[in-house]
């Protein structure tokens, strides 16, 4: 038994004695010393609550109903409070999805750094310190003398992540978790922060659980993946197995929403339905979008993609009315185009729709489906009584929902059928452009492959002209025709995908399109020598 | 309904069988007095008897009867004060967090001037000026009331605003009325009903406070707060009768407040 | 000048502007009165020509805006106009009351604060134990019940029953602080039940908003001990929203003092603005108002700024 971690038959249950939540329904698994196990799952399967109880950690209101977590030869769940607080930050440290909200704002980020150290008696003051500045300069943080006098709210999101993973490392523990370390930051952050992580973990030898949702990243970080759903372990395989050769259906089902494909041969662009020529825009006095040109083919999908603040949902407020621009113009079909709501008349407002990402803030929680479909339906084409009636129930058979659910409300619906209704929502109006707004971003893989092939099959029926607002480069590479780039309020490159995805121009694009994590356990190391050079 | 109330713990059910008690009282007080609410019916300050079982009070009118009524009386303004702030108030702060701009500056900053003073101060400067009668009290009453609750309706407005299905609802070109009443009231509408509980109680002691000092319900209206006044000097002799009006707005407070907190905490618990 | 700085300086001109506002107000809410004031004041009864007098004696000859300005002017050079019942000058009554109202305020304040964080922390610590549910039913009755009905219980009990403590608290420092703490025990107390029942309860969860941080189980995942975890992680953070709550229950205090003012006969300001609303001394009352709005919006300025203080995020700007 050379095993660090056992956890076996582990369920842990949360609310009412007699009706429990079941968050882990019996686990088990194994860790050997200096591995890294890669926790997958979607939302909800349980993967943060496993990786905690691995270090015999439950949150308040979560209790333990079976099982045992054995840490070199302990078991945690069973022990003295006292003895299970020696092991924390000495032997088992936690590097936590949200760094800005896990580090403490009162403090200096290397008295906090330091604290397990001292604490623990590992080191000295000076020692911890010198140490931390050692471990600031592996994890290629700016200033590693000089970035510990500052306190978190001056530090950046992808710095305190890696100053966070410096801070686990400082006992040298036997067993880091990680969890969802780079959900929160962009890809182009969340690249140099993967780097830094692995070769820390590689460097002192640590065994590590890395939880994420996102396979392509844990397949960079582990040598075996776990696969969870509903708080049950569905498959545990090396890695590159995993990859190769899954062998549950739920696995494969995880892997083939990259698989889609818009199919292919469409005639040469048609002319444009709408056109920005100068497009300006501030909130107050700061300046977000700075003269776009662009153009939206009538009856086609233009992606715009870019980062967090380039611009790409103040692009859409704009054309939605919702923020009239400083400068420029729009015109729509030959015709200049109203830019303020107020002043729409009800066919530019009837023409431009928009489908937003999380379907839970889309819909009114307290109205029934019947009404959030009737309602724009009426006032849009007039229709009254039995016609209203008919082409309510037309719309649902569009999206593909049971007409039984009309008088459902939205709580009642699962995350996907939301999602179908804001469609049929923006479909009511009878719309010739459709905005989409990270429409598939706040859904699971399968879920989100199921509305982007709906969409595309709306947009082949009804001739609908989209301009779909992404972060996700595999859901552009999936149903785009055309590619906007944006970076901090400019258009870098726009052009035909096939272009834009195999012949980027712009240094930007080419570090962005580097950035995405590939199914490819070799991406980031290839990703990293050859020093963000576009993929093949 | 059945379930709910099982569900409920003890102190909440004292609260709610304390309330339709006052409740009933308040609405067959003319059938349940021995008495009429401004009846002398013999010397001041009797003792407790059988014909008269809190006695009399200071000019000689049952103190039974005036309780009874008293109960109509201090509820009834209370509530209707209150009901008139809500109005208001949940009005103009929703219509302040959809509009925003220079509406919403002006209500805002009204407000803040509002509640820059104590609530009471306010009251009793407000009554001096226009003197003090049931109207001018529940006039100047609501509209300090209404700052309160301008600021929660806002408050809770604003995150309403920000979701999608209310900007979709303006791009379909809706009007005011359709927003405030249709989209953002039905989602706000359980945190305005705990604090209406809150701000019931507030107004409640609040009036009850100011016709203790003589400047809020009027003689000889019978009234829980001023019968406390009327008889205080009582209280020097160890008579306990002038305290049972002030022990009666003690027990519907703390009664309504154990259903609001119920209420709270069962919220709480079911959003998370 | 720092991020810091800026903030304190707008809040603190934010304070004088509102208490111009509610200067202004007071005196709006004079003008818009219908019908005249003197007349009113005075009765039907009165001649014109003390009407007239009237008039002249509250300046309503002079249009609004210079009243306003000569109101203002007198304000600033502490002339407060005089009395309407008494004819002596307003300073001059004030003065004395005021002393006694910040005494017995003060008093208060001196018990209840550190009382009621303790109780609050000591709540938001043993959360949902025996502790917390009984310490939430007391702080829920103790604010349910006016403040009068406090006092007469208490007047009641140790002052009737047990003979312990003065019904009527006349104070009078020459006989020493001791008598003066004696002789106000049962106002102050009064006022501690009301205003610790309040602060107990916001202090409670102020901390267990900052209890139920990330950073907070990030401290226990590093092996940090409970104490230290409360007293180094949780602290620091809780500090800004308890000064908020100690700051706003002082306001309140200011204001329970009214009622318990004149239950004790105490010679307050409270008992002097009740008075002067009930005869409608209007310069007595405009100036009372004035002096308990001063108060009243310097705490919360005060409130404001502290937190901004306490803030580490603002302390060290970016």
């Amino acid at each position: 038994m050379g095993n660090l971690l056992t956890i076996r038959g582990l369920a842990l249950e949360a609310g009412p004695r007699r009706s429990p939540t079941r968050l882990l329904r019996g686990i088990d698994l194994d860790l050997d010393r200096g591995e890294v196990l890669g926790l997958v799952g979607e939302s909800g399967a349980g993967k943060s609550t496993a990786g905690l109880a691995a270090m015999g950690h439950v949150r308040d209101g979560v209790r333990v109903a079976a099982g045992s977590v054995e840490f070199d030869g302990q078991d945690l769940l069973r022990l003295p409070r006292g003895r299970l607080r020696r092991l924390h930050g000495r032997h088992l440290s936690y590097v936590a999805q949200s760094a800005a909200a896990s580090f403490n704002p009162a403090h200096r980020l290397i008295d906090q750094v330091t604290e397990a150290p001292r604490l623990h008696r590992v080191a000295s003051r000076k020692a911890a310190q010198a140490d931390a500045v050692a471990l600031f300069s592996q994890m290629h943080l700016p200033d590693p003398g000089g970035i510990g006098a500052r306190y978190p709210h001056q530090v950046s999101g992808g710095q305190l992540q890696r100053a966070m993973t410096a801070m686990a490392m400082t006992c040298r523990p036997g067993l880091i978790v990680f969890d969802e370390p780079t959900t929160a930051l962009d890809v182009t952050t969340q690249i140099e922060v993967l780097g830094a992580i692995r070769d820390a973990v590689e460097e002192h030898g640590t065994a590590a659980i890395y939880i994420s949702h996102d396979l392509a990243v844990v397949a960079q970080m582990a040598d075996r993946i776990c696969v969870m759903k509903d708080g049950l372990v569905v498959e545990t395989a090396p890695t590159r197995t995993m990859l190769d050769a899954p062998r549950e259906d739920y696995t494969r089902s995880l892997w083939s929403v990259r698989s889609f494909r818009r199919p292919e041969a469409e005639a040469p662009a048609p002319e444009p339905l709408l056109e920005g020529r100068g497009v300006t825009a501030a909130y107050g006095r700061v300046r977000v979008l700075h003269g776009l040109d662009f153009a939206f083919a009538r009856g086609r999908t233009t992606a715009v993609v870019g980062e967090s603040g380039s611009g790409k949902s103040t692009l859409a407020r704009v054309l939605a009315g919702l923020l009239p621009p400083e400068a420029g113009e729009v015109v729509w079909g030959g015709e200049p185009m109203e830019m303020r709501l107020a002043r729409r008349g009800s066919g530019t407002l009837r023409h431009v729709q928009m489908i937003y990402q999380s379907a839970d803030t889309a819909l009114n929680p307290r109205h029934a489906i019947r009404r959030i479909l009737s309602r724009p339906v009426r006032r849009f084409t007039g229709r009254r009584g039995a016609a209203l009636e008919a082409r309510v129930g037309e719309l649902m058979d569009q999206v593909e929902l049971d007409r039984a659910l009309l008088d459902r409300r939205p709580g009642e619906l699962s995350g996907g059928q939301k999602q179908r209704v804001g469609i049929a929502r923006a479909l009511a109006a009878e719309p010739e452009f459709v905005i989409c707004d990270e429409v598939t971003s706040a859904l699971d893989q399968l879920v989100a492959e199921g509305i982007l092939r709906l969409l595309v099959g709306l947009q082949r029926e009804l001739g609908l002209t989209f301009m779909f607002i992404t972060h996700d480069l595999a859901v552009v590479e999936a149903i785009a025709h055309h590619v906007i780039v944006l970076e901090n309020g400019r258009i870098v490159e726009q052009g035909g995908r096939d272009d834009i995805f195999e012949r980027p121009r712009h240094p930007y694009t080419r570090r962005l399109l580097a950035s995405v994590p590939r199914m490819d356990p070799d991406w980031l190391d290839r990703a990293r020598t050859r020093d963000l050079q576009p993929h093949a | 309904m059945k379930s709910l109330l099982r569900s409920a713990p003890p102190t909440a059910l004292f609260g709610m069988v304390v309330l339709a008690a006052v409740a009933i009282t308040a609405v067959f007080a003319p059938l349940l007095a021995p008495y009429g609410e401004t009846e002398v019916v013999g010397s001041a300050y009797q003792q407790w008897t059988s014909a008269h079982p809190l006695g009399t009070d200071n000019l000689g009118r049952d103190m039974l009867s005036r309780m009874i009524f008293g109960a109509r009386n201090t509820v009834g303004l209370a509530l209707l004060t209150t009901v008139l702030a809500f109005v208001a108030g949940a009005t103009l702060g929703m219509v302040a967090a959809l509009k925003g701009g220079w509406v919403d500056q002006v209500l805002a900053r009204a407000v803040d001037v509002l509640m820059a003073v104590p609530p009471l101060i306010l009251a009793l400067m407000l009554l001096a000026i226009v003197g003090a009668s049931i109207p001018n009290m529940i006039a100047v009453i609501s509209v300090i009331y209404l700052a309160p609750v301008f600021r929660l309706a806002r408050a809770a407005a604003m995150n309403v605003v920000g979701l999608d299905f209310v900007e979709a609802a303006r791009l379909r070109g809706e009007g005011l009325g359709w927003l405030v009443g249709r989209e953002i009231l039905p989602n706000i509408w359980s945190t305005l009903v705990a604090e209406f509980g809150v701000r019931f109680c507030f107004v409640f002691l609040f009036i009850a406070a100011l016709s203790f000092l003589g400047i809020g319900i009027q003689p000889p209206t019978a009234d829980w707060g001023s019968m406390v006044k009327e008889n205080a000097t009582l209280i020097t002799f160890g008579d306990v009768t002038p305290l049972i009006p002030a022990a009666a707005i003690a027990l519907l407070t703390i009664a309504v407040n154990l259903i609001v907190d119920w209420m709270l905490h069962r919220a709480s618990g079911l959003e998370t | 000048m720092s991020k810091i700085q800026r903030l304190v300086l707008g809040r603190l001109a934010l304070g004088l502007l509102t208490l111009f506002a509610v200067s202004l107000l007071m005196f709006a809410g004079l003008e818009f009165l219908p019908g005249d004031l003197a007349q009113q004041i005075l009765g039907q009864s009165a001649t014109p020509d003390t009407v007239a007098a009237f008039r002249a004696e509250l300046g309503l000859d002079q249009p609004p805006h210079i009243r306003y300005l000569d109101w203002l002017g007198g304000v600033a050079r502490g002339d407060l106009g005089n009395s309407l019942a008494s004819g002596r000058p307003v300073t001059d009554l004030i003065g004395p009351r005021l002393a006694n109202t910040l005494f017995l305020a003060g008093y208060a304040a001196a018990i209840a604060v550190p009382l009621a964080v303790g109780l609050g922390l000591m709540a938001a610590l043993w959360r949902n134990t025996a502790f917390d549910r009984g310490a939430n039913l007391g702080a829920l009755s103790a604010i349910s019940m006016p403040e009068f009905f406090v006092a007469y219980l208490l007047i009641l009990f140790l002052s009737i029953k047990a003979g312990l403590f003065p019904t009527l608290a006349r104070i009078d420092m020459a006989s020493g602080p001791v008598d003066a703490l004696h002789a106000t025990f049962l106002p102050a107390l009064t006022l501690i039940l009301v205003v610790v029942a309040h602060m107990m309860r916001m202090t409670r969860a102020a901390i267990i908003n900052v209890l139920a941080s990330p950073y907070i189980e990030m401290a226990r995942l590093k092996g940090v001990s409970r104490r230290r975890v409360i007293l180094v992680h949780a602290l620091p953070n809780a500090l800004a929203p308890i000064v908020n709550v100690v700051a706003l229950n002082l306001a309140y205090l200011i204001v329970g003092v009214v009622v318990v003012e004149v239950v004790f006969s105490y010679p307050g300001l409270g008992q002097l603005l009740v008075d002067a609303v009930s005869s409608r001394d209007l310069p007595i009352v405009q100036a009372v108002g004035l002096v308990f709005a001063a108060v009243y919006i310097t705490l919360n300025v005060l409130a404001d700024i502290a937190s901004m203080i306490a803030n580490p995020r603002l302390r060290h700007g970016s």
